[in-house]
């Protein structure tokens, strides 16, 4: 047994209302670039619906993911190392731009510096792409909602054969969000791509990550990834994909998409799982087995023989406490809500979802029943085949089963807790339909509804706390990359050559151990100089605004930086600020 | 270099009647172009390594036309690939050695020209589609710099002077035993003892190829042809999945010299 970690998510679908506010974070965060204008490390899809890139399911076409071959073994879908370096002067599995959508911008000039004219001057839209102007038919979320789903649904890739039944007439839809970033794999079909070997998954943590000092731009990660998650720079020419936040999982800060969830429906934990049986789970011959196998693969850190082999394998001792308090743990193996996405594409995603029920409820209440009543909901499941044929293609290869019996589990959740909150005597029977005890449910409500911060993101720092720390005081010079040829637009051999800003890690620290504080602090710039980026509005630091005349007048006067809650920082009628409650 | 030059020019005397090979001119195109270029070259691609693993890419337009490039990157790639090939084999083997292996001189040629014809048509042809797709679809003609037009300049000039000498060379039915002249000398230029009057004595077809191909070696290093070196050779041995430690160095930047963390030497033994 040969343990490994691995920060894993789970989305409790039936939460997502679809704002896509992970989306814009992210976009801001990672994406707000040239270059990857068109590019969602998170995006959101309706389904049913074509998602993003359009129809990236259908593997007959992109071949992503693995396959077994006729004698049993996994090989890349896409084809083997040989088959590979022969395409690789032009990937013909490559999405095209207009697979994704052409980006634009408007044109907002011309409505402050259009002549005097007949009609009002509008914003045209621009293609980021060519510059001209552009007839947007295409985005990231052009489906949303179902919107234009009579002409567009149809392209759904999980409808085939089901065409009879999910229906987009507005009577009989049902939809619900999907939102989706980068898996982080177990068995990375992206890494087994990249022919430079620049995609590589970090041990510690199993966050799959590029190299972009390493990628030299052969695309075929693009292609490999069954998600389509991995997507082409096509102004530095190299791939970029979601990166897991890893510089605020590092110090123990959930990642932005999750941060910024409304619906609170991520959750952030760390697994176990014994690295040595992820091939062979990944191989497994029956397509619908694969979730039951890659559930096998995930080791209980409650075991004693496990935390011993953990830390036989190097795994700090707090990083199985934290795999304990594991809120992804808990969902997928404890109480088997969790279900991964596509498992059939064999690369063991470690992005999980709680399917919705909300389809289901919502149709039932439409037929005017009792849409909690327990009997009323499991003979609703059993009914309502359309959405559970429709999900079990989404999550479990299209086996039912497993859908329907965490539906149960959910139905019965919500039967259950009614007559609770209701102040009527508990229904043991309720449990012990879904072969669960009142106790577990309670456990999974609490989990699921009431769960706080602390309990959604169980994330164990990485070890170099310290160190990152006295980094900051004591040495290096942050001028190293100012400055230096290439950076800030186009070097010498195109756009952003030179070396790549780096990320600071203990920024991020900083930024953590502010938020968690109880006074109101002043962002401490460096040797007087503001980041803006990194200001959380709380205080206010050195050298924001320029030294007023007031200031100048007193020489060695007031501090500028407050340390109580509450007090401005420059006495007088002209600098009143209001202190921020926290 | 100067002493190079000297000791060439004492050991050739020039012939009578042909072009003096040291003059400063030919000393000029023939020895300090040559050396230059080569130490612009290694130099070039390891300042560029050192410098710019970031910019060191192939820069691929496929995301904005693929049609177009479908044809034509294959075509100029393979292409390209067996004419390098093919001057490895004709200029680095002396003639002496393929006489030994029992190969005629005719064969020899017959093979060399009809490999060497079809492969530098395609990568020409390659790289017709290529260069007409860059000036005509708007947003790989924006994502064109100039070093990139400098380059193609300088490359499709090259194929085209070594693809017209071979062409026309062998249409005159008298086609110039480059194996006598070009490649003896490049051979002796490499070796560091250059003999002017090899080249001196090879058309003026070949000489102007072959100042085209300096230059553009000497312009290699600081264009996207670097990628030429990233060819993904180790993938063919690899793992398929690559696992990575976090970075071994804490933060983002290398300590300063004097603060490394203490290490433990490298065991000899064990594991």
């Amino acid at each position: 047994m040969r343990v490994m970690a691995q920060l894993a998510m789970v989305m409790n679908l039936d939460k997502c209302i679809g704002c896509h506010t992970c989306s814009v974070t992210c976009k801001q965060t990672w994406t707000n670039r040239s270059g990857v204008e068109y590019a969602w490390f998170n995006n959101v899809e309706t389904r049913p619906g074509q998602g993003y890139p359009r129809r990236y399911e259908d593997q007959e076409r992109w071949r992503g993911g693995w396959v077994l071959n006729r004698r049993g073994r996994l090989v890349p879908r896409g084809g083997g190392r040989l088959h590979r370096l022969s395409t690789i002067f032009s990937n013909p599995r490559m999405p095209a731009i207009e697979d994704y959508y052409e980006p634009w911008t408007y044109d907002y000039e011309t409505l402050t510096n259009a002549p005097l004219q007949e009609h009002t001057p509008v914003a045209r839209p621009k293609s980021l792409i060519s510059g001209e102007d552009v007839k947007i038919s295409w985005s990231a979320n052009w489906d949303d909602d179902l919107g234009g789903a009579p002409e567009h649904g149809a392209a759904d890739v999980l409808r085939r054969g089901l065409e009879d039944r999910v229906r987009f007439e507005f009577e009989q839809t049902f939809m619900f969000y999907l939102p989706r970033i980068c898996e982080h794999c177990l068995n990375p079909s992206c890494a087994a791509a990249c022919p430079s070997g620049a995609i590589y998954k970090r041990s510690e943590d199993g966050i799959v990550l590029v190299d972009q000092d390493r990628c030299r731009g052969w695309r075929m990660c693009v292609s490999g990834c069954p998600y389509k998650k991995v997507y082409f720079n096509h102004r530095t020419g190299k791939a970029e994909k979601c990166t897991f936040c890893f510089p605020r999982v590092e110090v123990g800060l959930p990642t932005v998409c999750s941060e910024t969830c409304v619906g609170r429906l991520r959750y952030l934990g760390l697994l176990l799982y014994d690295a040595d049986a992820v091939l062979a789970a990944a191989s497994t011959p029956e397509e619908r087995d694969l979730y039951e196998a890659q559930r096998r693969v995930f080791l209980d850190p409650n075991d004693p023989a496990v935390a011993a082999a953990a830390e036989r394998s190097g795994i700090p001792h707090d990083w199985v406490q934290a795999a304990r308090r594991s809120p992804a743990y808990a969902l997928i193996n404890t109480f088997k809500v969790a279900l991964p996405l596509h498992p059939e594409y064999r690369t063991m995603p470690m992005v999980w979802y709680i399917p919705p029920l909300s389809p289901v409820v919502d149709a039932l209440r439409d037929t005017g029943h009792d849409a909690e009543g327990r009997a009323n909901l499991f003979a609703a499941i059993e009914a309502l085949r359309i959405p559970v044929e429709y999900l079990a293609r989404l999550f479990t290869a299209g086996d039912p089963a497993p859908v329907d019996a965490v539906l149960r589990r959910l139905a019965a959740m919500r039967s259950y807790m009614r007559d609770l909150n209701l102040g009527r005597d508990a229904d043991e029977s309720i449990p012990a339909a879904v072969g669960m005890t009142g106790e577990e449910i309670y456990d999974l409500y609490r989990l699921l509804a009431l769960a706080k911060y602390d309990e959604r993101y169980v994330i164990p720092a990485a070890h170099a706390e310290q160190a990152q720390a006295l980094e900051e005081l004591a040495t290096g010079c942050s001028l190293d990359y100012d400055g230096g040829p290439g950076m800030g637009g186009s070097g010498p051999f195109g756009e952003s050559s030179g070396g790549p800003e780096p990320v600071a890690v203990e920024n991020f620290r900083m930024l953590r151990d502010r938020q968690r504080a109880d006074t109101l602090t002043a962002a401490t710039g460096r040797r007087g100089r503001v980041n803006l980026l990194n200001w959380d509005g709380r205080g206010r630091p050195d050298g924001l605004f320029p030294p007023s005349a007031h200031d100048t007048a007193a020489p060695g006067g007031a501090p500028s930086r407050t340390d109580t809650p509450g007090r401005t920082d420059i006495p007088g009628p002209d600098h009143t600020e209001n202190g921020r409650a926290t | 270099m100067t002493a190079v030059a000297f000791s060439a020019g004492a050991a050739n005397p020039p012939a009578a009647g042909g072009p003096d090979p040291d003059s400063a001119l030919n000393i000029l195109l023939w020895i300090v172009v040559p050396y230059v270029a080569i130490t612009v070259f290694v130099v070039g691609h390891y300042w560029r390594y050192r410098y710019d693993k970031f910019g060191w890419t192939t820069r691929s337009s496929q995301l904005y036309e693929r049609p177009l490039l479908r044809l034509g990157s294959p075509l100029f790639h393979f292409g390209i690939l067996l004419v390098a090939l093919g001057h490895v084999g004709g200029l680095l083997v002396p003639a002496s050695w393929t006489d030994a292996v029992g190969i005629s001189e005719g064969a020899y040629h017959a093979v060399a020209f009809g490999l060497g014809t079809v492969a530098g048509l395609a990568a020409v042809a390659g790289a017709a589609i290529l260069v007409y797709r860059r000036r005509t679809v708007g947003p790989v003609f924006s994502a064109t710099t100039r070093n990139d037009k400098a380059m193609y300049a300088l490359l499709v000039a090259t194929m085209l002077l070594g693809l017209g000498t071979t062409v026309l060379g062998n249409l005159t039915g008298h086609p110039h035993d480059y194996r006598e002249t070009v490649s003896p000398w490049l051979r002796s230029v490499l070796m560091l003892q250059p003999d002017t009057e090899l080249i001196l004595a090879a058309p003026i077809g070949f000489r102007l190829h072959v100042l085209a191909a300096w230059a553009l070696f000497a312009f290699w290093p600081f264009t996207r042809l670097v990628h030429v070196f990233s060819a993904p050779l180790g993938y063919l041995t690899r793992p398929y999945v690559v696992y990575r430690s976090r970075d071994e160095q804490l933060g983002t930047r290398p300590p300063r010299r004097g603060w490394e963390r203490p290490r433990r030497p490298r065991q000899q033994v064990g594991r």
